[in-house]
């Protein structure tokens, strides 16, 4: 094994390369101060390597390599947008650059938009006292560096601050049109006390990006961030959730990713405030070269708070998933309920779940369990679907979608739930 | 209707364990035969080799139903021809609603037979009155598939699907163990109903109870993968009063 000095020095190496080509953005005060600080973080930590402990599953080197290797344009018209059925929003990227033209205008009841250029160009912001501070605090006890890269470095994203319960959801829809880009993209979502909103993304957001989303839901707030990654198949990506939960607050996320060469997404999470709740939950779909890892730190940071974490992913061909997921419970969080569980239905011999799960609790007083597994479709219940007549393929996809159900119980609106299911279906559909 | 003819079979993994030894059995159309016989003897192995289960291999005789081959068929094309099994062990499936389950089942074996689908609104319609008549109620119905079922609601389940299905040859093994006295009736009556010229039965069994109200025609004591001897109702009374040592000790003379 490589000593520790050595490592980190190459890390840092790499770094020092990588921001050396780069130019900090210009911007307001208050944004080239965040920047500045993410900088000096990405090179005093340096960029992850496949020899950190954090990164043991996946590789980075696609992710930390100077420019984006080109993903193939999928050809988006045999299926209908998801949640293009539901009155929402509508804030389009195309490879991560906004695009005011082909979005609705900045304005919804009870919301407050702006991108991060125009906010970047002010002195003044109250996105401030969140652009960098959650990412910057995420770096602890694990390195993140990414995350702080894209802080230093994103000029694009959206900054959303919910006053008041807005009437319908947020989405923002990820096109693509260059088959290289290489996106940064940087949200920060603040939802006040008592508001409650949904925010949907989805769409491929270009074939390499890496993306920041910082989220603080005050007392009694809710925020519910649903996201599908999907379809193309040969991007690569990297996607940080930073999350801060003030008392009462509560989060039910959801992610559902098909294919993809790489993909990492982060979730950091903080129960900050008592009777906090935050739900993280994600089914993946993988065949052939897909690699889709889901990396979550859960700090219970508070009395009687709530956290679960729920993940399938169901792989065939070749395809390789990885859960590493955390709950730490801090001395001062006594009666936590915390719940892990992952899982992974293997079609054939070639599919690869890694799985990490880990407990460290401070507090004496608490019930956490967690449990992962790994499985094959259960013969008896494929004999018995066939035996009543339904045909193989139409039986095994009955018991993949059975399997992912769990996960998309998680969600909180079943709507949302049922559009997500209909889109796995036509995935497992246009396999069999 | 069903016609299998010097059935012999062992486990795929273990050649060595024999289990069918060269069984033979015509049931016509509109009959009803019953097959008893110790534990251990291979009714359960054959309604599985007849349904198309995974793990046992046929290394001679045949099984056809209507002149249509019955081993070579996948286990839905099998169905779809018309073949049912009430299964001994109903197999739970978390995740998939019993409702769904059914009317994917149904509609798969309508499209395999090239007939229309049913509808959503008289497939709801048909298995409601259905269900009613089992008594199982509305929660059953969109509960996962025999998750949480009791015993008896399980083989009532059974007893539904086969009913929704409305199949040719109907093999029912030990649908009535584990079933209290008002489900039994529930079952048989289920059973009956269901009877037509068209349409025909095997069940197997170890009690007099299920023969009782059903009647069957025929009356087959399995032993070691054999049919050992073929009788009318009597012969369950026998089993039913004297066990099945005397039976045994003849075939063996
Ligand atoms: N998959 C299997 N693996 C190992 N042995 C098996 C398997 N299937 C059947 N057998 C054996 O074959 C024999 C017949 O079993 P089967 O279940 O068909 O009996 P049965 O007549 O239905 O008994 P019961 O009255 O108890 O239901 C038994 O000895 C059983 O252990
Ligand atoms: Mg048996």
């Amino acid at each position: 094994m490589m000593p520790r000095a050595k490592l980190k020095a190459q890390k840092v190496e790499a770094a020092e390369a990588l921001l050396g080509a780069l130019t900090l953005p210009t911007g307001g005060a208050w944004i080239t101060k965040a920047r500045t600080a993410a900088a000096a973080r990405v090179a005093s930590m340096g960029l992850p390597s496949k020899r950190d402990e954090y990164w043991r599953y996946t590789d980075p080197r696609r992710l930390t390599a100077p420019a984006a290797e080109a993903a193939k344009l999928h050809a988006a018209d045999d299926e209908a947008p998801l949640f293009d059925g539901f009155d929402r929003l509508k804030l389009v990227f195309v490879d991560g650059v906004f695009d005011a033209q082909a979005s609705d205008t900045l304005a919804l009841s009870g919301v407050e938009i702006c991108t991060l250029a125009d906010a970047a160009r002010t002195d003044l912001h109250w996105a401030r006292d969140l652009f960098g501070a959650l990412e910057a605090r995420g770096q602890a006890p694990v390195e993140r560096s990414l995350a702080s890269l894209n802080t230093a470095h994103a000029t694009q994203g959206l900054l959303i601050r919910v006053t008041a319960t807005p009437p319908k959801p947020i989405a923002l829809v990820y096109r693509r049109s260059e088959a290289a880009a290489d996106a940064m993209v940087h949200h920060v979502i603040r939802v006040e006390s008592g508001a409650e909103a949904t925010l949907l993304e989805n769409g491929p957001m270009a074939a390499r990006f890496n993306q920041v989303t910082e989220i603080e839901i005050a007392a009694s707030a809710t925020l519910h961030p649903i996201r599908a990654q999907g379809r193309d198949h040969d991007r690569a990506g990297i996607t940080h959730l930073f999350a801060k939960l003030g008392a009462r607050a509560q989060q039910k996320s959801f992610n559902l990713s098909a294919n993809g060469a790489l993909i990492r997404n982060e979730a950091v999470i903080w129960l900050d405030g008592a009777e906090g709740s935050a739900h993280i939950a994600g089914a993946t779909v993988g065949d052939g070269a897909f690699h889709h890892d889901d990396t979550v730190f859960v700090t219970h940071g508070a009395p009687r708070c709530e956290s679960r974490q729920v993940f399938k992913k169901v792989l065939r061909r070749g395809a390789v998933g990885v859960f590493q997921g955390k709950i730490l419970v801090d001395q001062i969080a006594q009666l936590t309920d915390g719940y892990q569980i992952s899982q992974s239905l293997l079609l054939d011999e070639d599919a690869q779940f890694l799985a990490k799960p880990e407990l460290e609790i401070y507090a004496d007083d608490v019930k956490c369990s967690h449990g992962s597994t790994s499985g094959e479709i259960d013969q008896n219940q494929l004999f018995y679907l066939r035996a009543r007549g339904v045909p193989e393929d139409r039986a095994k996809m009955l018991l993949v979608l059975a399997f992912l159900a769990e996960a998309l119980e998680e969600i909180a609106d079943p709507a949302y739930a049922d559009d997500l299911r209909a889109r796995l279906e036509s995935w497992f559909k246009r396999r069999s | 209707m069903l016609e299998i003819k010097n059935l012999h079979c062992e486990l795929e993994d273990d050649s060595e364990v024999k289990i069918l030894k060269g069984l033979s059995l015509t049931i016509n159309p509109g009959e009803v035969h019953a097959i008893m016989g110790p534990n251990g003897s291979g009714k359960s192995t054959l309604s599985y080799v007849l349904s198309g289960r995974d793990g046992y291999a046929v290394t001679d005789g045949s099984a056809t139903l209507e002149g249509a081959d019955l081993l070579a068929m996948e286990p839905e094309e099998r169905a779809a021809a018309g073949l049912f099994l009430a299964f001994q062990y109903p197999v739970e499936i978390p995740g998939v609603g019993n409702m769904t389950f059914l009317r994917t089942a149904v509609n798969a074996q309508r499209k395999a037979r090239g007939e229309e689908e049913l509808s959503a609104g008289d497939f709801l319609k048909i298995i409601r009155a259905k269900a009613k008549e089992l008594q199982i109620d509305a929660d059953m119905l969109k509960r996962p598939v025999n998750v949480g079922f009791s015993g008896g609601e399980k083989k009532r389940n059974e007893i539904l699907q086969m009913a929704m299905l409305e199949p040719k040859m109907c093999i029912l093994d030990e649908t009535d163990s584990g079933l209290d006295v008002d489900a039994m009736k529930l079952v048989s009556d289920g059973v009956n109903a269901l009877r037509d010229a068209g349409r025909s039965f095997l069940v197997i069994t170890h009690y007099q109870r299920l023969l009782n109200p059903i009647k069957p025609d025929v009356v087959h004591i399995m032993s070691e993968g054999r049919i050992i001897k073929t009788g009318g109702p009597e012969l369950a009374l026998e089993v039913e009063e004297n066990g099945y040592a005397d039976l045994l000790a003849e075939a063996a003379a």
